[in-house]
């Protein structure tokens, strides 16, 4: 049997997710100001590697990106519980969130939030159950 | 915790230590480590005598839910006196004949003598408790332990269905005894005994005093095997001829006994208390010696007899309690039957106790129980048959026996019933005489076939298994001990009056004592020529025609079907409640999902739409409706249109589709309404789910893969017509009735000022509420590996 050769759709996708990579990170980064957040964020990036997944199969994908998409799942859910839980040491209620304003001397200035650190769970936890669904499904006979 | 304590609880201590006994000291019988226990006992409660009889009570109280006004409050009064000496001294004789009646070898003694303690011991505690509670806990002890006993033998099957029969019937009363216990507390505000009876009057003006009796009463009768509850105890024969003996003939059948008389102070100036005991008594009284003439089991012959007995005594109690409706002692007439009751009490327990080891000594020896199989054994066991025949003659009433003078008693009450002008006595009165005189010929009847057929009569050596032959001395100790005590008492029957039946009176009938007054009892062997000896008479002259005649008139039983007998009542009440609760659980469980949706959608438009129009919530205000644009139109009609086509087309594929249309509409809708964040996820999720449908529709098998239109059922389109309504109708009143403003204007001004963003739904999301993200994200978390678990462990699928 020929093998069918996907050579546009192969080329195109090496352009792309690297599109949509950098866009749900933006998104991600963006959400505490602008439409966007951890859920979203994780959604498209699975999405991204769902296109990978499309174009190659699934070996090539877990030789590319070698990553157990479970653990992912599991340190999301410790970044959240962590920064929850990081605020009991300072002696105020679980869930408290601490932001600051930094004057970086190149950057300008920043705020840093540990929300965004609690947001990276959600993001983390997203790009894992979304892979590891999509995944398992796809790897049954 | 006191020494009265420790003995009530001492058999379960004992019982405890029972199987290291048992494995440590296989070569000795297990039996021998029990028996000085009750005849400890047995001489502990002898020394409470000298207190009782000057009618004072002993009281120990041991803390144990004081907050709940449940302590383990000890008495010792007559009453509770006499039923210790009764479960003690019969428990020892008991025990005594069990060791020779079980085999070392082949019985488990160590389970047999922990159920007989543990019994021992809830029986003590029944008659000494004060606290009603206590006793319950007790009594459902009795009931359990009874239980145990009676499916001794686990392997045959009638002692099976003989346990469970009764362990359902007693559970049954002494439910309703904690039931009745439970509206006396509600009527006094306390469960102790002493206190209940100093308030009589209110208990006896309460609304409550009805149903409490009858409770009460219920569980009595249960207990004590009253019609109608009696067909437990010929089927509890199956238990060890040791435990019928005590249990079924001594002591625990007289718990119910007890209980009337317990409650005899409270309940007894009520009409319906004396119809109920003195009526129920006198049935079962007649109903007990009918059946047991039918019988041809011997230890059957002894349940029906002690039924009838129960009922005897159950009678006399009622009747007693007319002397409550005296004041004071002088010329009391009625105080008779409770002497009646409680000497024949003791009577009972001697006699029924020492024909019950007689026939067992007669199954032991003989391998048969069947009368019909018995007979001439004179000459092999006449100590046997000497026992048998006292025991029956006393349970016959005739002279010299302490069974004489209870009878001659008893007859005297029921006369005396006649002269009665209360409670329909002058039109109804004549019957209980006349009952008790008929009862009483049978009573006579049985116990003469009880003896005759199986001592005297043709030796029928081919149908016993066994070569009969006289009982060993150890186990012929316990009948004798207890014969010799039928005879003392028939001979010199004031022996006990002053120590045991007087105080037991004072306790059953305190309200007619003054102070530092007791009863006068005297039993007296002879009355002159009255109209109960002439009864007596009757009694013998019809009974031994009766006798000479039974098998001529025997088949008047087989006029009376099988169908009409209470076994039959019963057995069909077990097997018709199964089949209905089978029949009903198959009716509406039928495993169908379609239907457990129905039930919870109609129960779901039926609960809300009664609340609606229950409370007046309907309300339709259009004052705080915004304007509706043509982007909200278009779109609302995209989604109906979406929504209703599905329902209609007929490709699967199409259905798909048009979900994620109605889906992706939803998204704009977001976008219209302002919501940003949401139609982004709405949008990818909605294309994740419905590529996920297309994984599950291409795996449909292709063996059921035609493709047909969704069919029509009339209650799915009324349910999900109903459903949408009342959800409508709910939304749109819910709308109508706003009652306060929103709390979002907080999150409108602290977004920025304290959560440091400016998106509010991402700061709400992550932080003001973040507590909820944190589990949406354990959801997801779960859901993934719930997915992974089920398609990567499929460890049964190979098996199949």
């Amino acid at each position: 049997m020929m093998k069918i050769n996907n050579i546009i759709l192969e080329t195109s996708i090496k352009v792309l997710l690297f599109i949509i990579v950098l866009y749900s990170v933006y998104i991600f980064t963006a959400g505490h100001y602008y439409p966007g957040g951890g859920f979203i964020g994780g959604l498209m990036t699975a999405g991204a590697l769902v296109l990978l997944l499309i174009t190659y199969d699934i070996k090539t994908v877990a030789k590319i990106l070698p990553f157990n998409y479970r653990i992912l799942t599991a340190i999301g859910l410790l970044f959240a519980i962590g920064t929850s839980a990081g605020s009991i040491l300072f002696n105020v209620p679980f869930l408290t969130h601490a932001f600051t304003h930094v004057d970086v001397p190149i950057l300008g200035e920043l705020s840093l939030h540990t929300a965004t650190l609690f947001d990276l769970g959600v993001y983390f936890v997203v790009v894992g159950v979304t892979m590891t669904i999509i995944q398992t499904i796809g790897e049954d006979e | 915790m006191s020494y009265l304590h420790l003995a009530i609880l001492a058999p379960l201590l004992l019982s405890i230590f029972m199987p290291f006994f048992y494995k440590r000291f296989h070569l000795i019988h297990t039996g021998w480590f029990v028996l000085p226990l009750p005849i400890l006992l047995f001489l502990y409660f002898l020394s409470f005598i000298p207190i009782t009889s000057t009618q004072k009570t002993v009281t120990e109280s041991f803390n144990w839910i004081p907050s709940l006004g449940i302590n383990f409050v000890a008495k010792v009064d007559g009453l509770g006196l006499l039923f210790a000496l009764l479960i003690t001294g019969i428990g020892a004789l008991v025990v005594l004949y069990s060791i020779y009646y079980l085999a070392k070898n082949k019985e488990k003694l160590n389970t047999f003598y922990v159920y007989l303690l543990l019994f021992m011991g809830a029986m003590l505690g029944v008659v000494l408790s004060d606290n009603l509670i206590v006793m319950y806990a007790f009594w459902e002890l009795t009931s359990f332990s009874s239980f145990l006993l009676i499916g001794f033998w686990y392997e045959r099957e009638k002692s099976c269905y003989g346990a469970q029969k009764s362990m359902l019937i007693t559970v049954f009363g002494g439910l309703a005894m904690l039931g009745g216990i439970i509206l006396l507390y509600i009527m006094t505000g306390t469960f102790s005994m002493t206190e209940i009876m100093s308030q009589p009057n209110e208990i006896f003006h309460h609304d409550l005093f009805i149903p409490a009796l009858l409770c009460i009463l219920l569980g009595a009768f249960t207990k004590s095997a009253q019609f109608p509850f009696y067909i437990w105890l010929p089927d509890a024969m199956e238990a060890p001829t040791p435990v019928s003996a005590y249990l079924h003939s001594a002591t625990m059948v007289k718990a119910g006994i007890y209980l009337v008389a317990r409650f005899t102070p409270i309940f007894g100036e009520s009409s319906v208390w004396f119809w109920l005991v003195a009526g129920v008594g006198l049935i079962t009284l007649c109903w007990g010696s009918i059946f047991a003439v039918k019988q041809t089991d011997l230890k059957a012959i002894l349940a029906f007899s002690t039924v009838s007995q129960l009922g005897l005594i159950m009678s006399l109690l009622g009747v007693g309690a007319f002397a409550l409706h005296y004041e004071g002692l002088d010329d009391n007439i009625f105080t008779a039957a409770t002497t009646a009751a409680v000497f024949h009490l003791i009577n009972h327990a001697t006699f029924k106790g020492s024909l019950f080891m007689a026939a067992g000594i007669v199954d032991h020896e003989t391998g048969t129980r069947d009368i019909r199989k018995l007979g001439g054994l004179i000459h092999f066991m006449p100590i046997t048959f000497t026992i048998s025949m006292i025991g029956a003659f006393s349970m016959a009433g005739l002279p010299p026996f302490n069974g004489f003078l209870s009878k001659e008693m008893f007859f005297t009450a029921m006369v005396r019933v006649t002269e009665m002008n209360m409670f329909h006595l002058e039109t109804w009165g004549i019957s209980f005489p006349v009952l008790a005189w008929l009862a009483s010929i049978f009573t006579f009847v049985y116990s003469m076939i009880l003896v005759f057929k199986t001592f005297t009569g043709k030796f029928q050596p081919e149908k016993l298994d066994k070569k009969p032959h006289e009982a060993p001395i150890g186990m012929l100790i316990s009948p004798i001990i207890l014969v010799s005590l039928v005879i003392i008492f028939g001979i010199f029957p004031n022996l006990l009056s002053d120590s045991l039946i007087s105080p037991a009176m004072a306790a059953i009938l305190p309200s007619l004592l003054h102070a530092r007054e007791a009863f006068e009892v005297h039993i007296s062997f002879w009355h002159g020529p009255t109209i109960e000896l002439f009864m007596t008479i009757g009694v013998i002259i019809m009974g031994l025609i009766l006798y000479k005649t039974y098998p001529k008139w025997q088949k008047i039983f087989k006029v009376i079907p099988e169908k009409l007998s209470l076994n039959h009542v019963y057995d069909q009440t077990i097997k018709g409640s199964q089949t209905a609760a089978n029949k009903l659980t198959n009716m509406y469980m039928n495993g169908s999902i379609r239907t457990y949706l129905v039930y919870i959608f109609a129960f779901l438009i039926t609960l809300l739409t009664i609340t609606l129009m229950w409370k007046k919530a309907f309300k339709l205000d259009s004052g705080n409706v915004s304007f509706i644009g043509v982007y909200e139109w278009v779109l609302a009609i995209l989604v109906v249109v979406g929504s209703i086509s599905i329902l209609f087309v007929k490709s699967r594929m199409t259905s798909i589709i048009l979900l994620g249309a109605v889906g992706y509409t939803v998204s704009l809708f977001y976008i219209v309404f302002r919501a940003p964040d949401l139609a982004l996820t709405q949008l990818v999720i909605e294309t994740i789910s419905v590529a996920l449908f297309l994984v599950c529709f291409y795996h449909l098998p292709k063996l059921r893969k035609f493709e047909t239109r969704m069919r029509f059922k009339l209650t799915n389109a009324l349910i999900s017509l109903g459903v949408g309504s009342v959800v409508t109708a709910i939304a749109l009143s819910a709308h109508s009735h706003k009652l306060f403003s929103s709390i979002s204007q907080y999150y409108v001004e602290n977004t920025y000022e304290k959560a440091a963003g400016k998106n509010m739904v991402n700061v709400i999301l992550v932080d003001f509420r973040g507590f909820d993200t944190l589990f949406e994200i354990t959801v997801l978390a779960i859901a993934s590996l719930g997915i992974y678990g089920m398609i990567k462990l499929r460890l049964n699928r190979g098996k199949e």
